[in-house]
C-alpha cells in the first residue's frame, strides 16, 4: 500500500517544481497561469494524503473548495490575459508597466 | 504490491509532464503536459480512495478549465521569441528556490515530526464505503454555508469572465432586436401623394 510519506515526497517535488517554473518562464503570463495551477495540484496532494491517512473526511471538503477557487481564479486571470492582449498586443510581463508614472 | 508499483508509474509520469510544462518550448505543448499532470493526479487520487474528487478533477479541469487554457492559447497570437529570451537567466534562482521549499517541507515532515507516522499505510476501508456519500454528508450538512458561498464565488466569476471579455466593435453589421420589434410602419414606408405622369 502507498505510505502517507510517499505521497508527501510527490507532493513536494510537484510543488518545487512549480516554483521553478515561476522562476524560469516569468515573461508569460500564461505560463504563470499554469504554474499556479500546478501549486494548487500540489497542495490538493497534501490535503488528500492527510485526510484520507488520518482518517478525517474533513481535508477533501477543503480540497473541494479549492479547486473552485482554483476554476473562478483561472477563468478570471485568462480573461484578462485576454484583455491585455488586446490592448497591448502582448503577454510579456515586462510590457505591463502602465501603472508606472 | 499493484497499488504500489501504479503508483510509481503515475508519479513518474505526473513528475515528467510537471516539467514538460514548465520547460516546454511551446504553450499549446505546456498545456497538453498539464492536462497529462491532472489525468495522472487523478489516477493517483483514485488509488488513495478519493474517489469523488478523482472524477471531479478530470471533469472539471481536463474538461472546463485545460480546455479555456488551450482556447486562449491557441487564440493569442504570441510571439515565441520575445517570450523566451532570458528563459534561463533566473534558472538558477529559481532552481535555489524550489531546493529551499524541499528542504523545508522534508524539515518539517521528517526532522521536527508532526505527530503522525509517515510511514504508515492508511487502512483500507470497507467494501460498501462510499466516499461521495461520505462527502456528500459532510457537506450539506456542516458546510452548507461555505458550499453556497462557492456557488456564489463561482457566479461572480462567470459573470466577471464574461463582462471583462465582452466588447462591441463598431461598425459591426449584427441585429439589434430591440429597434426591430419596436419599429412602427410609418418609420419605414412614406406615402407620397402626387400626380400621375403622362406617358411620352
Amino acid at each position: 500500500m502507498i505510505t502517507l510519506s510517499q505521497m508527501l515526497t510527490l507532493s513536494v517535488i510537484l510543488f518545487a517544481l512549480s516554483v521553478a517554473g515561476i522562476f524560469l518562464n516569468r515573461k508569460n503570463v500564461i505560463l504563470l497561469l499554469m504554474c499556479v495551477e500546478l501549486l494548487l495540484l500540489a497542495a490538493n496532494f497534501n490535503f488528500i494524503a492527510f485526510s484520507r491517512f488520518l482518517g478525517d473526511i474533513n481535508g477533501q471538503v477543503f480540497v473541494f473548495f479549492v479547486l473552485t477557487v482554483a476554476a473562478a481564479e483561472s477563468a478570471i486571470g485568462l480573461a484578462i490575459l485576454v484583455v491585455l492582449f488586446r490592448e497591448r498586443r502582448s503577454i510579456n510581463v515586462e510590457d505591463l508597466n502602465t501603472l508606472r508614472g | 504490491m499493484l497499488v504500489e508499483m501504479l503508483f510509481y508509474l503515475f508519479g513518474t509520469v505526473l513528475v515528467l509532464a510537471a516539467l514538460g510544462v514548465i520547460a516546454s518550448r511551446n504553450p499549446v505543448y505546456s498545456a497538453l503536459a498539464l492536462v497529462l499532470c491532472f489525468v495522472t493526479s487523478a489516477a493517483i487520487w483514485l488509488l488513495v480512495e478519493a474517489e469523488f474528487l478523482a472524477v471531479v478533477l478530470v471533469l472539471v479541469y481536463v474538461g472546463a478549465v485545460m480546455v479555456l487554457f488551450l482556447f486562449v492559447v491557441m487564440m493569442l497570437d504570441i510571439n515565441l521569441e520575445e517570450l523566451r529570451k532570458g528563459f534561463t537567466r533566473f534558472a538558477w534562482l529559481g532552481w535555489l528556490t524550489a531546493l529551499a521549499v524541499i528542504v523545508e517541507i522534508v524539515g518539517v515532515i521528517w526532522v521536527r515530526g508532526i505527530g503522525v507516522d509517515v510511514t504508515r499505510s492508511p487502512t483500507p476501508t470497507a467494501a460498501d464505503y462510499s466516499n461521495t456519500l461520505e462527502l456528500g454528508r459532510v457537506l450539506y450538512t456542516r458546510y452548507a454555508y461555505p458550499f453556497e458561498l462557492a456557488a456564489i464565488l463561482l457566479l461572480v466569476a462567470i459573470v466577471a469572465a464574461i463582462s471583462l471579455t465582452m466588447r462591441r466593435r463598431p461598425g459591426l453589421k449584427v441585429q439589434d432586436i430591440s429597434s426591430q420589434v419596436s419599429v412602427r410602419a410609418q418609420d419605414r414606408v412614406r406615402i407620397v401623394r402626387m400626380q400621375a405622369e403622362k406617358r411620352e
